[in-house]
């Protein structure tokens, strides 16, 4: 456990560098938690892609916290903020595979890493000694089902595949119908990447989903919204656009190793309540990782100094 | 199209109660200011771009030419138009050919920003331009990414350099040069593989090709939606090799877009190109200042007469013109023009480059139905030819025909024959009085004859 929070931070440092320096640079010197810090705060959020209005009401809670409380310590002005963020990630959620086969479909914007998530779940899944099925149910992009093939090679899965240029639904009905009658565990389904503001294309994705839907009556489904983390406030729109077409049930967040950011999961939580249930942070196989909102926090707040 | 409406829109508010001021005090510009400075943040300008934006606004504003103007609303918002304008690069910037061809591009960014396609895009606005472009795959870490450039090579009919994903990118680029000489491209793409812009050793590798290939350009891809962070990662593949422009991409979603502000203000780089949709032809020619006029509403029509210019055909323009003139225009034409416009890409982009719709709120949730020209291309291709030349012989028992042959009902018949009816009577005082702004505009642009109307229902 500690080797998993050690990779963990590791894995964020860049996260916390952009956040906790900046919050400990605010607060050295010892200074009052007045107007001003407040407002040098707001900035510190705004700059982690927090958006403006979930910033506002983290540091409005804090700033009612402090003044309740009665804090002028910065160890219990983390303590407060830590807390806030918990609070407002939850604790955990993972995805559920309990269904037999269990489906998982993988959905967002073009570039988010949806493919090399797959990828990664799929050797995760395996490690864990499941039977892994995965769909190249990208066949709009160049090289995509390509793509997926070498990742299905690389871990060792089974691939249900049409050619490039053929129906996705058609794929992903396919794939979950092999699933069954081969005895999978888990059933990953890949799409192309789309922008959330492209009607038809947002309508072959209901398709998908409602084809899938259909053949797991009452099975649990997960539609797996991947997200880049580098992205701005466009990811909100990203997750409120999938979800009302295609209910989202988590969010897995991506290249989280390479930005100091990563704050509009904030955003998206306290303005969506869509649980995230994955990180990638880093290129490896292995480097995917379940979503745990307190450790998140806390690697987000205890530095390599305690 | 929808890039920016947001920020758009919020700026328009702000302004249209500037507008109405005959006297504007310290207090009013500053109320301005810090919803322009909200606006933009949540459009993910960067904070310190932003913070720089507005105070300078901020500066001109209580300034004298604001005061003793006589609108000086307009003139605030003159001056968030000039100072945006100034943001994303002044004027608008082309790709540099080296004077010793082969000119070498090399396309750099993060993972998933767009590079390959964006390459392949390229080389295909290059190649009409009357170059022989080379694309090279550089790309040897991401799967089959190889094989990506390969298929839109293919697709593009562009030769596509590759050797495999064994060989270390910086002889792969060596390699393509020589190659380039030898067999007579005067332009080599080379893709590279996506980088965190922290990664140290990958870095490295992007310099090497640098000093083996000595490119002329090298653009820095970046998605469109990329956060408070853009800047970050535009300034340090910056220091490491020194970019010489940005490609802009995904531009065609709902992103207001923000990093297009900030990139240029941190790097001083240009943005050249901008990315606008999937299919290969979608990379356009960056314009600051269209842009900046759209962020504040006024439209864009040089954009949409340009777009209107690539796609009619020239021939078919000048003759519909004439139609118009002696007032001759039937159904034919009217299909025609639909197909010319269905041409021209998604409604919605088109009708938000005209001045005024652009902000329009209906248009915010108006989907124009694509189908609905599906629709309106069927009824008129139901109908013989002689009531396309002469609708008014259409009596109920034609419609009913029409409406079978079309698998429509007899209303949408109608309708049709009364949108008809309608852009009949508007060509004809467009006929007559000659006086429109945008004809102007046109006939000033080229001698090209008519731009025909636009279909609107």
């Amino acid at each position: 456990m500690a080797g998993l929070l050690g990779k963990f931070k590791e894995g964020l440092s860049k996260t916390r560098e952009g956040f906790v320096d900046k919050i400990s640079n605010l607060v050295a010197g010892k200074r009052e938690f007045d107007e001003v810090f407040f407002e040098e705060l707001e900035e510190i959020f705004i700059q982690g892609d927090v958006g403006m209005a979930t910033t506002l009401d983290i540091v409005g809670s804090l700033k009612r916290k402090v003044k309740e409380q009665k804090i002028t310590e910065t160890k219990d002005l983390y303590q407060v903020l830590e807390e806030l963020i918990v609070e407002l990630l939850g604790a955990d959620s993972v995805l559920n595979v309990e269904g037999k086969p269990a489906v998982i479909m993988v959905v967002g914007v073009n570039g988010a890493g949806k493919t090399t998530t797959i990828g990664k779940l799929a050797y995760q899944y395996k490690e864990q000694g499941k039977k892994v099925l995965i769909a190249a149910g990208d066949t709009f992009r160049a090289g995509a089902i390509d793509q997926l093939e070498i990742w299905a090679n690389r871990v060792g899965t089974q691939l249900i595949k049409h050619q490039e240029g053929s129906d996705p639904a058609a794929v992903a009905y396919d794939a979950v119908n092999a699933g069954r009658s081969r005895g999978a565990d888990v059933v990953i389904i890949d799409t192309a990447g789309r922008l959330q503001n492209k009607a038809n294309l947002m309508q072959e994705l209901q398709k998908v989903h409602r084809i899938v839907s259909k053949e797991l009556p009452g099975a649990p489904l997960e539609v797996l919204l991947v997200l880049d983390a580098t992205t701005g406030q466009n990811a909100i729109s990203q997750a409120k656009v999938f979800s009302e077409a295609v209910g989202v049930t988590g969010i897995a967040l991506t290249k989280l190793d390479g930005t100091a950011k990563g704050g509009v999961v904030l955003g998206i939580t306290h303005e969506l309540n869509i649980p995230v249930k994955l990180i990638g942070i880093g290129e490896g196989i292995e480097d995917l990782r379940t979503f745990d909102g307190r450790t998140f926090a806390k690697a987000l707040f205890t530095g390599e100094e305690e | 199209m929808a890039v920016f409406s947001g920020l758009a829109e919020k700026l328009q508010g702000t302004f249209k109660k500037l507008k109405g001021k005959g006297k504007l005090t310290e207090t009013d510009v500053k109320q301005a200011m810090r919803e322009v400075r909200l606006a933009l943040l949540e459009a993910d300008v960067n904070y310190k771009v932003v913070k720089n934006f507005v105070s300078k606004v901020q500066e001109r504003a209580v300034g004298q030419e604001v005061f003793q103007s006589l609108t000086p609303g307009q003139q605030v918002i003159k001056i968030v138009n000039d100072e945006l304008t100034q943001l994303m690069g002044g004027t608008q910037s082309s790709i540099n050919l080296s004077s010793k061809p082969p000119t070498v591009v090399m396309m750099v960014g993060l993972q998933g920003a767009g590079k390959t396609t964006s390459a392949g895009k390229l080389a295909k606005v290059m190649k009409k331009q009357g170059r022989r472009p080379l694309l090279v795959a550089g790309d040897i870490y991401r799967p089959a990414a190889i094989k990506q450039l390969q298929i839109l090579g293919e697709q593009i009919e562009i030769p596509v350099f590759a050797m495999g994903d064994k060989q270390n990118p910086v002889n792969i680029a060596k390699a393509a040069l020589e190659h380039a000489k030898v067999h007579g491209n005067d332009l080599i793409i080379i893709d590279t593989a996506g980088r965190l812009h922290v990664d140290e050793k990958l870095m490295k590798e992007l310099e090497n090709i640098k000093a083996n290939v000595q490119p002329t350009e090298i653009l820095l891809v970046v998605d469109a939606m990329t956060g408070q962070d853009a800047v970050n990662v535009a300034e340090m593949f910056n220091e490491q090799l020194g970019l010489t422009g940005v490609v802009l991409t995904k531009l065609d979603g709902d992103t207001r877009g923000g990093a297009a502000l900030s990139v240029k203000a941190v790097t001083g780089c240009p943005v050249k190109y901008v990315g606008l949709g999937e299919k290969l032809d979608a990379l356009e020619a960056f314009h600051p200042d269209r842009m900046a006029s759209r962020i504040l509403g006024m439209g864009d029509v040089l954009s949409l007469i340009e777009k209107a210019q690539d796609n009619f055909d020239e021939e078919k323009a000048k003759e519909l013109e004439k139609k118009i003139r002696q007032q001759q225009f039937t159904l034919e034409d009217f299909l025609d023009q639909l197909q010319q416009m269905k041409s021209m890409g998604p409604m919605e982009d088109i009708l938000s480059m005209l001045p005024g719709v652009g902000n329009a709120k209906e248009l915010k949730n108006l989907q124009v139905d694509e189908k609905e020209l599906v629709r309106t291309e069927a009824i008129i291709q139901s109908m013989t030819d002689e009531e396309r030349k002469k609708p008014e012989i259409i009596n109920g028992s034609r419609k009913k025909r029409i409406a079978t042959g079309s698998g429509t009902r007899v209303q949408d018949v109608n309708r049709i024959l009364k949108q008809f009816a309608q852009a009949k009577k508007l060509m004809r005082q467009f006929a007559g009085a000659d006086q429109s702004k945008l004809a102007k505009k046109m006939s000033k642009k080229s001698k090209k004859g008519g731009l025909g109307l636009p279909f609107f229902r």
